[in-house]
């Protein structure tokens, strides 16, 4: 069970929450189709922490950026 | 050594004690033929069909855990082929018609057993889409009904079809072919297989790299020391991402936790695969009498093969919608494993950039059933450097040329998990 830190609520359960994935830096509109597609479709998965969105849906409607390491699931800010 | 009865016998006399191992043990040469990273039901598969059809024996199976340990030991075992599109229809229809002898074929009780696939439908909508894919079926030569809710309550007694239901059932589409195989079994049969032929499987030694030169891998580098190839294999699901990425391929995948459990024995009360299609709870009753069920993945990336409580909840709160008479029943067993989820959702099999690196992944929570298939299927592209047509639509490239395999009709869709 996730325990996620929203800056405005506090530690809450993840079911109040939806993911929204992967804090991607997306390239501009009129970059190539290569561009779109390494960050679109491509990850780097080597690496144990990663960053990431969460929607604090049932909560203060706030989206926000946290690193989560994937094997412990102990977020990091 | 042949199983049989007469050998049943024979090692009764001495207690058990002095069955061989299934895989012998075995000290690493300093090069091999083929290398297959992973030694779960897909790379062991491999290895089987590469000695048996193609008599390549010149191979080792690496593994960085145990056999099987992975994610073939860690889904619920079920078998079956429904599916809309050609490309994942064939492969594993091909499968089905593998896993029919496979027993026989590697003298190792499979306890494959076809008790039906059902997958019910929650409105008229998804009926219709039941029955497009029930045709399309048809015409691969598969054998499939589409079920009224009567008929579902006919052929599985004690499910819930009533109008009550918050998701009441209004038909189903039913795969008598399909069924349960026992996921261990499929593992322990190939590696004996592979094994018996002379292939080399090394079990708790992980790859630690590669060394490559112009676009060509000679070798692995491992806990053990540095191992001389002609070709590697990646067939490690979640891990052949970070595999890759050692000689800078990124692969599109996300790698997500998904998780199943098995309740207390009960008596014999469900004798087919029931799953529920508002949400996801697939549902069986092995030999023992345990109802194993397993339901959609936690919904976010994780590495820890644990999961949540909140999916757990979802899951069982559809299956006893499905089975009210199960809301009494204790939960014995749950584990995780860590399923690899391309964006279209279907597996990456066949070349990779580099020249003689092959790979198979991808295959999310969907590999156990396609096990036999690919095996089959990547033999023959190892041995023969031609593609298979049945892995044709699997490329790689395919999501940069946008040629995605959609079996949803959803679109390309990142977090199709």
């Amino acid at each position: 069970m996730l325990l996620i830190p929203c800056p405005n609520c506090g530690e809450r359960d993840e079911i109040e929450f939806d993911y929204g994935g992967r804090a991607i830096q997306y390239p501009a509109l009129n970059n190539s189709m290569s561009d779109w597609h390494m960050v679109l479709h491509q990850r780097d998965n080597s690496t144990e922490t990663i960053e990431e969105f969460w929607y604090h849906q049932s909560g203060c409607e706030c989206w926000f950026k946290v690193t989560r390491n994937l094997n412990t699931h102990e977020f990091e800010s | 050594m042949k199983y049989s009865g007469f050998s049943l016998l024979k090692n009764s006399f001495s207690g058990h004690k002095h069955w061989p191992n299934i895989a012998a043990d075995i000290e690493p040469k300093s090069r091999y033929d083929i290398i297959i990273v992973g030694a779960g039901g897909h790379g062991l598969a491999t290895a089987h069909y590469l000695a048996k059809n193609h008599q390549i024996t010149d191979v080792l199976v690496i593994d960085s855990g145990w056999i099987g340990g992975g994610n073939t030991g860690r889904n619920t075992t079920i078998v079956r082929s429904d599916y809309l599109l050609n490309a994942s229809f064939k492969l594993k229809d091909f499968a089905l018609q593998l896993w029919q002898a496979l027993s026989q074929e590697l003298n190792f009780n499979l306890m494959y057993s076809p008790r039906g696939y059902i997958d019910l439908a929650h409105s008229d909508g998804e009926l219709e889409h039941f029955l497009s894919r029930a045709n399309a079926m048809r015409l691969g030569g598969a054998n499939v009904e589409i079920l009224s809710s009567q008929q579902v309550a006919d052929r599985v007694p004690g499910i819930d079809v009533s109008d009550n239901a918050r998701f009441p059932v209004c038909g189903a589409l039913y795969q008598p072919d399909g069924g349960v195989v026992r996921h261990d079994a499929v593992a322990w049969g190939f590696a004996r297989s592979a094994s018996t032929a002379g292939v080399h499987i090394l079990q708790n030694c992980p790859v630690t790299g590669f060394t490559a030169k112009d676009n060509h891998i000679t070798g692995i580098s491992t806990t053990r020391g540095n191992i001389e190839c002609n070709k590697v294999l990646i067939s490690a699901a979640s891990a052949s991402s970070k595999l890759a990425s050692m000689v800078d391929i990124k692969l599109p995948m996300d790698l997500i936790n998904v998780q199943a459990f098995v309740s207390e024995p009960v008596k014999p009360i469900l004798d087919s695969v029931v799953n529920y299609n508002a949400g996801l709870a697939y549902i069986s009753q092995t030999d023992k009498g345990e109802l194993v069920m397993g339901g959609a993945t936690d919904g976010y990336e994780s590495l820890a093969r644990r999961g949540s409580f909140s999916s757990i909840e979802d899951t069982l709160a559809r299956a006893t919608q499905m089975f009210p008479f199960i809301s009494r029943l204790r939960l014995m067993r749950h584990w995780s494993g860590t399923a690899d989820i391309p964006m279209d959702g279907n597996a990456i099999v066949g070349r990779s950039p580099v020249e003689n690196l092959y790979l198979n992944c991808g295959w999310g929570y969907a590999g156990f059933k396609a096990t036999p298939a690919v095996g089959w299927s990547m033999a023959e592209l190892l041995a023969t450097e031609q593609l298979p047509q049945l892995l044709q639509p699997f490329a790689l490239d395919r999501f940069k040329s946008g040629a995605l395999i959609d079996d949803a009709g959803i679109g390309p869709y990142p977090w199709l998990h």
